[in-house]
């Protein structure tokens, strides 16, 4: 029962931060709401046991995602952003998110998938063993590919060859 | 008890409001921003599922881990893009990006 309350109480939190980050005027702090929505998803996958995941999430999202696009808002901040941050066809934007929650909303309740009754935990050791037997060859690819977007990110960014 | 159900009805929520910022916002930063939400959204159901239906396995929890290595190498990747145009553009505002229209 308590665990219902405290997962109400971090769904609340990071719907909140999610309206916070579509809804502000102030870029800086659309990128602070995006943290906060993103803890409290943390929040809500420490209460569904998925403890790895939750410290994932505050590491590489919250302590390093954020943090970046904190530092391109500041290298960004031009006067431009005190005009209108929507486009014109934010209404239509409004009406297709509602109507896409809808049909979601129908989905979940029709396919009535239920599940085990209590979320069941998985530990460091279990993930830890998969990832390197069952889902190393995956695991090299991410690497790569971390290792691919680091090199094109500093190519891209590179000053001095502005032609 | 949390259920399958409600992590479903709150990663729907997400979604949708990530989707309303990137379709109805017009600095790519707030895009961004919005698609962030939505792999969260993604990541949710996911954990969801993982925790609810497939015990043994935790493929849920495997394929999220990789979700995030992949937002964190389009993150940085994205502002590198948006830091060049900035600089040749002045402006990171996506309704004024029309270069590559012939």
């Amino acid at each position: 029962m308590i665990a219902l309350v405290l997962f109400y109480v971090a769904a609340a939190i990071s719907i909140g931060g999610a309206l916070g980050v579509v809804m502000t005027r102030n870029v800086v702090h659309a990128a602070l709401f995006l943290l906060i929505a993103l803890i409290g998803i943390a929040g809500v996958y420490l209460l569904v046991l998925a403890d790895f995941l939750a410290l994932v999430q505050v590491l590489i999202y919250g302590g390093a995602i954020v943090i970046v696009l904190l530092f391109a808002l500041m290298l960004t901040r031009l006067q431009e952003f005190q005009g209108s941050l929507e486009n014109p066809q934010w209404p239509f934007a409004a009406v297709g998110s509602i109507s896409l929650f809808v049909v979601m909303i129908a989905a979940i309740v029709s396919s009535n998938k239920r599940g085990a009754e209590e979320p069941i935990h998985t530990g460091f050791r279990d993930i830890g063993s998969s990832l390197f037997t069952q889902w190393a060859i995956p695991f090299e690819v991410a690497s790569i590919l971390l290792l691919i977007a680091l090199i094109g990110a500093i190519v891209i960014a590179r000053v001095g060859d502005e032609k | 008890m949390i259920e399958l159900t409600h992590l479903q009805v709150l990663s729907a929520g997400l979604f949708c409001i990530g989707m309303y910022g990137v379709l109805s916002r017009r600095n790519a930063v707030l895009i961004l921003l919005g698609i962030e939400l939505m792999l969260n959204a993604v990541n949710v159901n996911l954990i969801g599922f993982a925790v609810f239906m497939d015990p043994e396995h935790a493929l849920g929890q495997i394929i999220a881990i990789f979700v995030i290595t992949v937002a964190a190498a389009e993150v940085g990747l994205a502002m590198a893009i948006i830091l060049r145009l900035y600089r040749s553009r002045s402006s990171v505002n996506v309704d004024e990006l029309n270069m590559l229209k012939g």
